[in-house]
Order: C-alpha cells, then structure tokens, then sequence
C-alpha cells in the first residue's frame, strides 16, 4: 500500500496547473479529492509522475444557482454537495446521489468534479448528470468551454477532458414545475461500488404526459449510460405504472455489464430494470404526478 | 445483585473499561508504534501464482534501490535450516520457497531496508522467474485418484489426503438411519472466510547481538506459547528460551488470527539475529486477507433420522475439510477437527457419528478457530440447519421440534453421544424467553397474512451450544504443554495490587475484568488494581487468549491466587485482633471477629500489616500465584431468533429483528458481555450475508480486499436485542462460562433458517452462506415470484 515515488505540485491558480499539466502532458495527474487516485498510486495499479494538486486554488468549492442554472464548483466536497440547503430543497435527485457515494468519511475529502473527471463507470454522480442533462465547464490553455454531460464519458476512465484541461464547473438545469429525479441504487454493502444504479428524471406536463425524460445507468457497461431509447419511450406518456415498467425494460437492454463478484450479467441487467423502475415511481412521485 | 459496592466494583458490575480512555484519546501502544533506533523495515515478496516452480530469483535491481540493505530468499534461509517450520498439527509449511510456491500471494523473498518506502520499492524491483504447475483448488477435485499431488516435498505421499478422523457410534448410527421412520439429508458448506481484524499482524524482531538476547514486539494472542515455539524451532541457531523475550503489546482484535506463527515473523527474526539491527514487518490490509489463515472451509454432509412424532433418534455428519497447502491449523485440541465432535449440539441425540477428512489444495494455510473453540461453528451450522430441515420434512414448527429435543435440565451434568459431559444448561428456558420477547406466535401470524399477499417473510432460530475454556490436559495441549492458564498477584502495602496473567487481551477488556475478580474475591477496589499480561518477561506462564478461555481458566486461576492470599490475610488478620482464625468471618474486603462486628480489619490494614507487622515466623508480603487446569470444558448456550424481509425485486435480505438470549453462567461485567454479544452477532451476520473469500480455477484470490471482502458496517448491522439467562458452572470457581464466541456461532445459522424460512413454502430447504442479494434472486426468478 505504498505507492512509488512522485514529484507533488500546489499551484496557487488555475492558469498555473494548467500549465503544469502542459508541462508534463504524459506523466502527470490532477489531485482533487484524492479518493480515487490515491488508492489507484498506493495499489500501484497506476502511476504518476507528477502530482498537481489543485486543493489550494480559490474558488473551486461552491454552490450556486444563477441563470437558471445550478453551478457547482468542480473542487466541491460531496459532504458539502449532500449538507447543501439549496440542493435539499431543490434537487433531491443529488441527495440521493451524494449519499450512496462511498461512506461519510470519503464524502468529506472526495469531490463532485473528481467523481466525474475519473471516468470511472462504476461511480455514483455520472449517471445522475446523464439523467439531468448537465454541463461540464474544463479550463484548459486556451481558455474555459463547456462540454454536454452526454458528450463527456468516452471509454473505461475515459472522457473528454484534454490532458491539460481541468474540470472547474458542473451546471445542472434548475428544475422546472413538474419535474422530479430520483437514484436508486442497490450496493452490497456501505461504501460499495453500484451493483447497479439508476438515475431517472421527469418533466411531466399539466396534461399530465411526460415531456422530458432523462435516466442514467452506473456501473453497466464500460461507461455511464443514457438510456436513450427508455427516455423517448415516454415521452408523451402518462407516468402510469405499465409505461414506467416498459420504460424500465427497455432502459434495461441499453445495458452491457460484466460479470464480477456483484453479480452475474443477467443478475445485473435485470437489477437495473427493477431499479429503474423503482427511481422512475420515485421520481413521478416527487414531480407530483402520483 | 452484585455483592460488593459501586466502590469495590466487583462481579456484577458494569465498569467501564479501564483501557478505553487511552483506546479513545489515540494513546493505544501497538506493534507498528514501536519505534526503536536503527530500526529496519521488511517487506515481502508475494507470488503472483497459486502453484509454480520458482526458476530464479533475481535480487540485483533490489539491492541497487537506495535504502535497501539485504534481500532475503528460501536459500538464505536453507542455510541456517530455517526454510521450513512445523506447524501445531505436526505438518510442515514454508517460511520462504526453495523450490515452489503453493498459493497465490505466498511469501517469496523479502527486503529489508532503511525505511517502508524503500522496502516497497525494492520489493517492486525482486524478479522472480515462475513455471506454473497444474493448480488444485477444489477439494472435491484434489481428493480424486489421479489428481497431481501438491506436497511433493514429503518423500512417498502419493495423495492429497491429510488425515481421516472419526468419532461416535458408526454402526449404531447406521443401524439406527436404517430403522428410522424419517430420516432428511442436506450438503451445508461453511466458506473460506477471514478474521480481518482491524490491526493486522506485524511485529518488531530486536535481537542484542552483545547479549544474544531477542526482543519480539509481536502481534499474538499466545505470548509464552511462541516463546517457547521459538526456542524449541530456533533453539539449533542459538535462541535459548530465556534469552527470548516475546511482548504483546495492545492488539487491535486477534479472533483466532493471531494465534498463528506466520512466516513474516520468522522471517523478520532471522534477519534481526542476522543483521543485529531492529527489524520491523507490518502487514498491508491485502496481505493480511490474502495470506493469514483463514476459516472454516468445511464442506458437510449431515444427517439426521427421527421419529414421526419429530423426536430425533440420531445424526450423522461426513466433512471434507480444505486445509490449504498445509494443515497449520490453529488448533490445541488433541482432534485434528477441533470440537467439532460438539455437532449433536442442545440435543439429546442417543446415537452420532462423525467423520472428518483433511485434504491440502493450492490456497494458504489454515485454519483457524475465528471466534470459535475450532470447529464449534461449523458444527453449530450443521445441527441448526439440519434440524430445520427436519422441521420443514415433519411440518412442524423448528421451535416445537426444538423443544421435543432439547436436553433437559435436569439431565445435566450431560453425557453427550460424542463424548463431552455438558456441565449445565437450562435449553428450553433460554428459548421460552426468546420467543416470548420476540412475540413469536405474533410473527408467524404475521408471516401467513404476508404469504397470502405474495411478500416474503421468514423466522429462524438457533439454540446453539457452545464449548469453550480449554482446556483440560486430557484433551487438549500446545506442543504437550498443558492448557492450564495462570494468575500471579501482588498486594501492596498500601493495599492496592497488581496483577497478572498468562493470557493477552486483544480488546476483551481483561484490564478491567480480571480486576473485577479481584475485587470480588479481595475486596480490593477494582480501580486499585493494575492488570498486566503479554510480556513473558514478567507475566507468568500460560497458554494465551482464544477459545473463549480466558475467564473459564485464567480468571479462575486469578480467584483461586485471590483466595490463597485471603487464607494469608487471615492469619495476619488473626494475629492483628488478636483472635483465634476460626473466629474470623469474611465479608468483602474485611475480617471480623464473630460475634463482634466492631472488631475487624480491612484487607487495606492487612496489606500493611504484611509488610510492617506480620506474625513472627511468617514471611513478608501478601501475594500468591495459581496455575489452574480446568476439570471441564465451559458450555454456554443460548437461543437466536431472527426476523428477516427479502426484497422481490433485488433479492436483498434485510434483518427485521434479532433477539439474542444468551448464557454464559455468572457475569463478570454485563456491559462487557453485551459488547462481546454485539460484537459477535455483527461477526456471526457477516458470513451469513457478506463475506466469503472464493479463488478461480487458476487458484486467483477473489475476495483478497476490502472491496471484495465485505465487512459489515453500521448500517448493515441491525439493532440487536439482547436478553439472557444465567444458568452457572458447576466445576468453575465462581460460576462463569465463556462468552467472546457464542454469537458468533449462534448468530449465522439463525439468519440462514430465517432466510430458508422465508422462502421454505416455495420448496426451498438450504442454502448456503452468504446469502447474496444474487443467490436469493436466482431462488426467486427459478420459482417465478420474482418481481
């Protein structure tokens, strides 16, 4: 458990790690919460040469609503995200989400930007965003831009941030009247990663059909997953329960998950229509449809 | 009612613990705190592959790591004879390989250097060449004619067998199978699991090359015992046995784990006498899983026949039990399966037999006796399952059919069919009571109107009996080392004492309630008495802590020393009230003269006396030492019943309720006896629900972390209900039985008759543990009422 050398950088800005980041383009990892990397080095299951911390950089940890949008600095501790009046109130979808994340200790030192910059399929806040239809903000040296949350996990620790861009902002849509999001997730014990885990949003119209939908899967397949084909599946329909239950199948045959000690292919598959399922009910609930 | 005042703090009363506040303040003293001047650090080598030729060893990158001082081989070891050592079973096993490996993450080599990061670093840079050899996990497999033999290094073993053992009545077992009206058979296996204690094993080896004495600060639950291991294994390179110094110092929980001799310590030992230098080893968490010995691992077959009216006539057990690569079981019974031959459990079964067969594969070495008397669980699963079993043939109710069986009271002292005399027991009460809190009648009510609506709910009960406190020489030793265990106190003249024992704490809190006997026996506040163990250098002989043994031999060594010094006390007493002793009364902490309360002397005025005005001819000073060797063993017992919800969708079991009835004879601390039985039962759900450690066809751990091998937190843990009754020992000195292991024996099979119990009107009649979200799913969708 003791990880092989590496040279460790604190740079006071942003402009600064970036250009850190440039400098050692091959070799060199962006420090955040550390709660995934860390193990990562002292499992030497992965190496760096270069450590850029980015825990002394000012103004990375907020939590905001402004343009109609929920902004959440990249460096924001899942404690804070969970402990947040705003986000209680407004978005229990992240709640739930910030909760089953690894254990109370984790969440005090992990970051909502980390949980998303580590590409990891297996990891609680993607599939909520992918639900939602969130934006990630990535500084790099020419500046900021944004990148569509669905446009962002390209492969197993994959994304589409440039090895010199750091993930600063996640901008959320502010609900709407009628809208409601859930995750569910089922774990085999505290601090587990997802056997499976769905993240289901509705907008549901005062006709009372669906107009938007959103879900997001964890942790079945190589990475995060939009159920697309679940979510234009109920678009126009009424919430009840036989079109959430068909919604939910066919949220479930998107999945590609692979066998492990959680469980077996089809174990899994069928866990994510059964919580589909259930985070769909969840989320119709709190958007006051039933 | 405790006999003595809030003061004195005798039995009965929950103190709390004395070690706690430097527990709670970080001021806990363990191995890996011991900081010595040039000290070095070790690190170990492990093999990537579960059975292989090692071809080379290349240590030249090591030795060119700054900070690396030496790297240590099989080879290295082989000249001082030191590659192999003899484990307690009287089988062998490797401190490190010469030829090959036998399991996945087995020590290889290991690099000594100026610091842990070093160490690590130079651990990285060791090449090891392999040539894999076929792999042998399954025992199933490995006991087949033809299958490769795995200890080629005992010249003419031509199979994997390590030993058959048997016990009880075959043919009138077989007889009475035969004339049954009913008789019910079911395959249980009992998985690989760990012990994970928090700390994980380590020590400090300090050998003084101008003294030739050797220092070990080591993680172990048996001081003296690897004391003398050392001398008797070491003794032809020098290592004399009081030149030997084994200290144990605080222990972050042992279970059984740390009762072993590991080859890291070995290991870390020779390099020391080697060097001259303090070497230090801590094991990594992943080590720790993937190396230390393991539990269970016991593949049953178990039988039982009764009568239609439910009463059971006889029970008929055949094991298979997976040893490893070695049989270094941790095991000081004279039986190679332990106590297992306790499998006829609160029953009075007139006719058993047992049957265990050992058989070596490519994993690590074992087993151990993780919070049990060795082997005690194992049977515990296999009586309790199979009785529900029998309930479910019958269609009776498992607590009636429980209550039919059961021994009775009045039968004890017991003669069980397999041979132990069960000292006391009051079975049928222990489960009246359970029931009673749960609202039994209730819950079953509640399960026919949750069945009618298609929701799963079940109750399972367990009425185990546990046997603990080895142990008495006529069954049990170390090495032929008697399973006695001592006390020594020391009154001051102050009238404060100090006491120790030959045993080691390891989170029972002896600190506190060693001194609470003590106090009861001596009157002395328990406060103002300092409990020492651990240090061989000081603490007198004895066999260590595990097995629940503790209390039932050392804490009745420590009352005995306790009223060999109150027989002093009374002649100094006597000659103080200038009074004949048969005049003299004792009521805690004082003797009085009969007739005339006003005329007494505390066992304070009485320790000064010791010291400044005691009767010419006698000798200074009050303290006393007693070796005890138990006439029995101790046989708590108790009765779980557990509630439990399962999910439709997802498989999930959730514990509803659990209510604990236990029995453990007189209480010392009650406080320290709901802690053990809260901790245990957290223990016993673990593998009921969570943990196992699994290897694939090429012998890969699965399980070997923390991400796999699932410990329980908080929030999988129910909120226990405890209760109890208090039936004592007959043969103990003051009444008390063990208690760190019921739950953990009592606790899984409950769970697993609630879960069978919850799904026993669908067929179903066992499952095996853990019993995984995936595992009762799978049961689910087969019997279409998944949702």
């Amino acid at each position: 458990m003791i990880p092989s050398s590496f040279d460790y950088h604190a740079p006071a800005t942003l402009a600064e790690a970036v250009a850190l980041l440039g400098k050692y383009p091959e070799d060199a990892k962006v420090l955040s919460g550390g709660q995934s990397l860390l193990p990562l080095l002292k499992l030497r299951l992965g190496q760096a040469g270069h450590l850029i911390d980015i825990g002394k950089i000012p103004g990375l940890e907020y939590i905001k609503e402004e343009g109609g949008m929920l902004r959440i600095g990249g460096r924001t501790r899942e404690s804070a995200l969970e402990r947040s009046e705003i986000v209680q109130k407004r978005y229990p979808i992240l709640v739930d989400t910030a909760k089953v994340i690894a254990d109370p200790i984790v969440r005090n030192l992990a970051t909502v930007g980390g949980n998303l910059a580590h590409g990891d399929p297996g990891n609680d806040h993607p599939a909520t965003m992918l639900a939602l239809g969130a934006q990630v903000v990535a500084m790099g040296k020419s500046g900021e831009r944004v990148i569509p949350i669905d446009k962002f996990f390209l492969g197993l620790f994959r994304t589409a941030l440039q090895p010199d861009e750091i993930l600063t902002e996640i901008r959320i849509p502010a609900p709407v009247e009628g809208s409601g999001g859930a995750y569910v997730k089922l774990e085999r014990k505290v601090g587990d990663y997802a056997t499976a885990a769905s993240a289901a949003y509705v907008v549901i119209g005062t006709q009372g059909f669906v107009e938007r939908a959103g879900i997001g899967l964890t942790n079945l397949g190589p990475t995060p997953i939009k159920a697309t084909a679940a979510e234009k599946y109920l678009i126009g329909k009424k919430p009840e329960t036989a079109a959430l239950a068909e919604a939910a199948r066919i949220a479930a045959q998107a999945t590609e998950p692979s066998a492990d000690r959680r469980g077996a292919v089809e174990y899994k598959r069928e866990m994510a229509r059964v919580l589909t399922g259930r985070a769909l009910k969840k989320a119709v609930e709190r958007a006051g449809g039933k | 009612m405790p006999k003595t005042s809030a003061e004195v703090q005798g039995m009965g009363h929950s103190m709390k613990r004395k070690e706690d506040p430097r527990f709670l303040r970080g001021k806990g003293n363990y191995v890996d705190d011991v900081q010595l001047p040039g000290m070095l650090h070790m690190d170990i080598v492990r093999s990537p592959f579960a059975h292989a030729k090692i071809k080379s060893i290349k240590t030249e990158a090591a030795l060119k790591v700054p900070g690396v001082l030496a790297v240590i081989t099989g080879e290295t070891l082989a000249k001082y004879n030191l590659h192999w050592m003899p484990t307690l079973m009287s089988d062998t096993q490797m401190v490190l390989p010469v030829e090959k490996v036998m399991y996945q993450s087995q020590e290889v080599a290991a690099v000594i250097a100026t610091d842990r990061y070093a160490a690590a670093d130079g651990v990285e840079a060791v090449e090891v060449e392999y040539d894999p050899l076929p792999v042998v996990i399954d025992p199933w497999e490995a006991i087949k004619p033809g299958a490769p033999v795995l200890r080629t290094d005992k010249k003419g073993k031509e199979d994997n067998k390590i030993f058959h053992w048997e016990v009880g009545d075959r043919s009138g077992t077989d007889k009475a199978f035969k004339d049954a009206e009913v008789t019910v058979k079911q395959d249980i296996y009992l998985p690989r699991i760990h012990v994970a204690s928090i700390e994980t094993c380590g020590c400090v080896a300090d050998f003084d090359k101008v003294n030739g004495k050797l220092t070990v600060y080591m993680t172990t639950q048996a001081p003296h015992a690897i004391r003398t291991v050392f001398a008797l294994v070491a003794g032809h390179v020098g290592l004399s046995e009081e030149k030997i110094r084994i200290i144990a110092p605080d222990i972050g929980g042992g279970f059984g784990g740390k009762v072993p001799v590991y080859p890291g310590y070995v290991i870390a030992v020779a390099a020391s006498v080697v060097i001259g230098k303090p070497v230090k080893w801590v094991e990594d968490r992943m080590e720790n899983l993937q190396a230390d010995s393991f539990a269970r691992d016991y593949h049953m077959t178990a039988e039982l026949a009764a009568k239609k009216d439910g009463t059971i006539t006889a029970l008929r057990i055949k094991t298979l039990a997976d040893h490893g690569y070695a049989d270094a079981a941790a095991n000081p019974s004279k039986f190679p399966a332990g106590l297992f031959s306790v499998c006829t459990g609160s029953y009075d079964v007139k006719k058993a037999f047992a049957e265990v067969d050992g058989v070596y594969t490519n994993k690590p070495p074992g087993g151990i006796a993780y919070r049990c008397s060795f082997r005690v669980t194992e049977a515990a699963h296999a009586i309790e399952r199979i009785t529900d079993v029998l309930a479910q043939e019958l269609k009776m109710d498992p607590a009636d059919l429980r209550m039919k069986n059961f021994i009775k009271k009045e039968q004890f002292p017991y003669k069980a069919a397999l041979g132990w005399e069960y000292d006391s027991g009051d079975y049928h009460a222990a489960l009246k009571k359970a029931m009673d809190k749960i609202g039994y009648a209730e819950l079953r009510k509640e399960q026919a109107e949750k069945r009618a609506r298609g929701e799963l709910m079940g109750i399972g009960i367990c009425s185990f009996t546990e046997i603990v406190g080895a142990g008495p020489s006529k069954h049990f030793d170390i090495l032929g080392i008697k399973m006695f265990d001592s006390a020594e106190i020391r009154v001051h003249p102050t009238g404060k004492a100090i006491a120790r024992f030959g045993t080691k704490s390891q989170g029972q809190g002896h600190e506190t309630t060693y001194a609470q006997i003590v106090a009861e026996e001596l009157g002395i506040p328990a406060a103002h008495v300092q409990v020492e163990e651990g240090d061989t250098d000081t603490a007198p002989y004895g066999l260590g802590t595990y097995a629940s043994r503790s209390t039932p031999v050392a804490g009745a060594a420590g009352a005995l020393a306790a009223r060999k010094i109150r027989e002093k006390a009374k002649k100094i007493a006597a000659h103080l009230l200038e009074a004949s002793e048969e005049d003299l009364v004792w009521e805690t902490g004082k003797f009085s003269v009969k007739g005339a309360p006003g005329r007494s002397k505390t066992i304070q005025e009485i320790a000064f006396a010791a010291y400044t005005n005691h009767p010419q001819g006698m000798e200074a000073g009050l303290e006393a030492i007693s070796y005890y060797d138990p006439p029995n063993l101790t046989f708590p017992f108790g009765s779980y019943i557990c509630v439990v919800d399962i999910d439709r969708g997802t498989g999930m079991v959730k514990i509803r309720r659990f209510v604990a009835v236990d029995d453990c004879g007189n209480i010392i601390n009650p406080m320290i006896v709901d802690g053990q039985i809260h901790g245990g039962l957290t223990m016993g759900m673990a593998p009921a629900l969570l943990e196992e450690i699994t290897y694939d066809e090429s012998g890969n751990i699965q399980g070997g972390s923390f991400m796999d091998y699932l410990v329980p937190t908080s929030m999988e843990t129910p909120s226990w209900e405890l209760d109890k009754t208090t039936t004592p020992s007959p043969h103990h000195p003051f009444g008390a039985k063990g208690v760190g292991e019921s739950a953990t024996v009592g606790a899984p099979p409950a769970i697993a008759n609630a879960v069978v119990d919850a799904l026993s009107h669908l067929g179903v009649k066992h499952i095996d543990i853990p019993i995984t979200p995936e595992k009762v799913w799978k049961i689910l969708k087969e019997k279409g009422v998944a949702e």
